[in-house]
């Protein structure tokens, strides 16, 4: 089996690097040079662990969702990342990453987002410490995520529009990096997912990896199984993914499915299903799989979810798919949709559109009666009730 | 020896390099911004690749490669621009472009090409030094195209001294920590990184960009370096004085 491990210049396999301006070089290679050294701190470790289990509200329950494993014949069991405080698992990364600026010694915040959540985990983060938080979101995501706009505000962010390109995640990215350059000596870019350059995709899934850590014994404590038989996670950058999967990689025998968006569907022009529709190449720093023409422009995405609306995935994911090590399903919005009124009314819980995108899979492909599923349940509705009712 | 090499041995002060967007303001501009810029006594000029994604650059050549790309221009439509001029062309040309343009259109390829259009160097921002060294110096090398490498503020000295090792034709001296700032005056931060650069005694020829929009800067990065690069402000005027407008432009730098 390949190896799936990072190695020190940042790479899984051939993908990952960090190919970046030399306005990011100090940044970046003093990230490079800390990130590991900061984290296994025993200190730094008391302190994050002590954040998630009092703020966080960590461990999030394994779940055995009854009902809906009686209706597709097989053993399921949920993540309940929805439970962590504000909503999604995009606070664990945020967490730990605060906790690493303050040690940097940066006074000063910047992140990206999508749907908001990680917008919202990262200006919760900075006004727990008393820090500047600037969030860089699309203009189309301002629109559709109106609700977390909101929230970032009341928690005392300043919220900038990127009005670039398709207007979304892609977009947010490039403004927060832009922010970074003009700003390199006060600020630290929370990334909010495992995409970015090296160390981010291996920073931000060490951060996210608590999700298996804890799945691991509490599937022992109610199944007395090591491992699930398969492990279901969306992938948008593929953060949620990479905490839900990190210590069951090397674990041959638990089948790992992504789910990516497929928008409208893979034969139109509004997609985001990136390993089916992408190719080899380099976005935001990481030389990965992304969705762009002969030219290396890179396309804009579409999905109805705009945490998954995005042209690439982490590099991690991108080794994982090429070595074949992860089933990859694209699921489409009517797909999510339905998935999302599903869960609601078998199991009383709303998910995150992004989310929905995971349960998907269940219509996709069958399990046998008694395997053990997983799926990550990455985040809550709540934000996307504008879209579900729309299309009640 | 390569020709910007020569240039900066033939020429020792006030050295104009003018960066523009092929396919900006109109398709069809890229050929004549080339000649009219000769014609007014520029020194060096650099092509940008127009690409989606420019995160090295402000608004004004994010909005000028938004209006190539819309235009129709591609990276083989832009060196096919370059070459059919290519025997009236006697400044150097560098061209600019974002690592991945070039990973797509294949490096050895694109190599060839530029060596086919008669460009003499390349700047590619997020091509990091490391990398290039192990995996494209040889190609560069042995086909005589010039890797010109960025230096900024946050720099550090050792690195300095390895982008000096590396770099061909001249070490791209970011002049700020800003890239979407407004034009300013330069400041005396700026002027402290300016002595502190040159009290290295590097061996290899700076020229200062960014912010760079005046005769008034161009003098002040002229009393540091070898010479400086105008892109955004060049842009602007084109913007509105379009083609026709170069001429003056040029001679208000070198005040002529
Ligand atoms: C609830 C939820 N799940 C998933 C994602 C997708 O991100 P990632 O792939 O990094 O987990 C997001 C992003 O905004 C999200 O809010």
């Amino acid at each position: 089996m390949t190896n799936y491990k990072i190695n020190k210049q940042g790479f899984y396999g051939k993908f990952g690097g960090a190919f970046i301006p030399e306005m990011l070089h100090a940044n970046i290679s003093n990230l490079q040079n800390q990130y590991l050294k900061i984290m296994e701190d025993p200190d730094f470790q008391r302190q994050f662990k002590k954040l998630l289990r009092d703020y966080v509200g960590r461990p999030t329950p394994l779940y055995f969702a009854e009902r809906l494993s009686a209706h597709y014949n097989t053993q399921i069991y949920l993540k309940r990342e929805d439970l962590c405080h504000t909503g999604a698992h995009k606070i664990n990364n945020t967490i730990g990453q605060i906790i690493l600026a303050q040690k940097l010694g940066k006074s000063r915040i910047i992140a990206e987002t999508g749907a908001g959540q990680h917008g919202v985990a990262t200006a919760t983060v900075c006004a727990l410490m008393g820090i500047e938080c600037i969030i860089y979101m699309g203009e189309k995501d301002i629109e559709r995520q109106a609700p977390n706009v909101s929230r970032m505000k009341m928690l005392g962010a300043e919220v900038r529009p990127a009005k670039s390109g398709s207007k979304t995640l892609k977009d947010a990215t490039n403004e927060a990096i832009r922010d970074w350059i003009d700003n390199p000596v006060d600020t630290h870019y929370i990334i909010g997912s495992v995409v970015g350059p090296h160390p981010y995709p291996d920073m931000v899934a060490r951060f996210q990896s608590v999700i298996s850590e804890e799945i691991r014994y509490q599937l022992i404590d109610k199944t007395g199984k090591a491992y699930p038989d398969h492990i279901i996670a969306c992938v948008g950058g593929g953060s949620n993914a990479a905490g839900a999967i990190y210590h069951y990689i090397e674990e041959k025998n638990c089948n790992i499915i992504l789910c990516e968006a497929a928008g409208k569907g893979i034969d139109t022009d509004h997609s985001a299903a990136t390993s089916i529709l992408g190719s080899q190449g380099i976005i935001h720093g990481s030389l990965t799989i992304l969705m762009q023409d002969q030219e290396g422009q890179i396309t804009e995405p579409y999905s109805i979810s705009a945490g998954l609306d995005y042209p690439g995935i982490g590099p991690l994911h991108a080794a994982l798919i090429d070595g074949q090590r992860a089933e990859v399903h694209s699921v489409t919005d009517d797909e999510a949709l339905k998935a999302g009124y599903q869960l609601s009314k078998l199991e009383g819980i709303i998910p995150a559109l992004e989310t929905a995108h995971a349960f998907a899979v269940l219509d996709k492909r069958s399990f046998d009666k008694d395997e053990t599923v997983v799926i990550n349940l990455s985040g809550r509705g709540d934000k996307d009730l504008k879209t579900y009712i729309a299309h009640l | 020896m390569n020709p910007i090499s020569q240039l900066f041995k033939n020429k020792k002060e006030r050295i104009l390099n003018i960066y523009f967007t092929a396919g900006y303001p109109n398709l069809d501009d890229t050929t004549d911004i080339i000649l009219s810029l000769q014609k007014a006594g520029v020194d060096l000029i650099e092509v940008g690749i127009p690409y989606s994604d420019p995160l090295a650059d402000g608004t004004t050549i994010q909005d000028s490669s938004q209006t190539a790309l819309h235009n129709g221009i591609s990276l083989q439509l832009a060196l096919d621009q370059i070459e059919s001029i290519k025997d009236q062309v006697t400044v150097p040309l560098i061209v600019m472009g974002y690592y991945n343009q070039f990973l797509q259109f294949g490096m050895e390829q694109f190599v060839q090409r530029l060596v086919a259009c008669g460009i003499s160097g390349v700047i590619i921002p997020d091509l990091p030094m490391d990398y290039y060294e192990s995996h494209y110096k040889e190609l560069f090398q042995s086909n005589n195209i010039a890797v010109n490498f960025l230096i900024t503020p946050e720099t550090s000295p050792l690195r300095i001294q390895k982008v000096d090792q590396l770099s061909e034709g001249f070490i791209y001296m970011v002049s700020r920590s800003s890239i979407t700032g407004a034009a300013s005056d330069i400041s005396d931060e700026q002027k402290q990184y300016f002595e502190r650069i040159s009290n290295m005694h590097l061996n290899t020829p700076r020229l200062i960009g960014f912010g760079i929009h005046d005769k008034t800067s161009f003098d002040m990065a002229c009393q540091y370096v070898q010479g400086a690069i105008i892109g955004s402000a060049f842009i602007r005027y084109l913007k509105e004085y379009g083609v026709e407008g170069i001429g003056e432009f040029v001679d208000r730098i070198f005040d002529n």
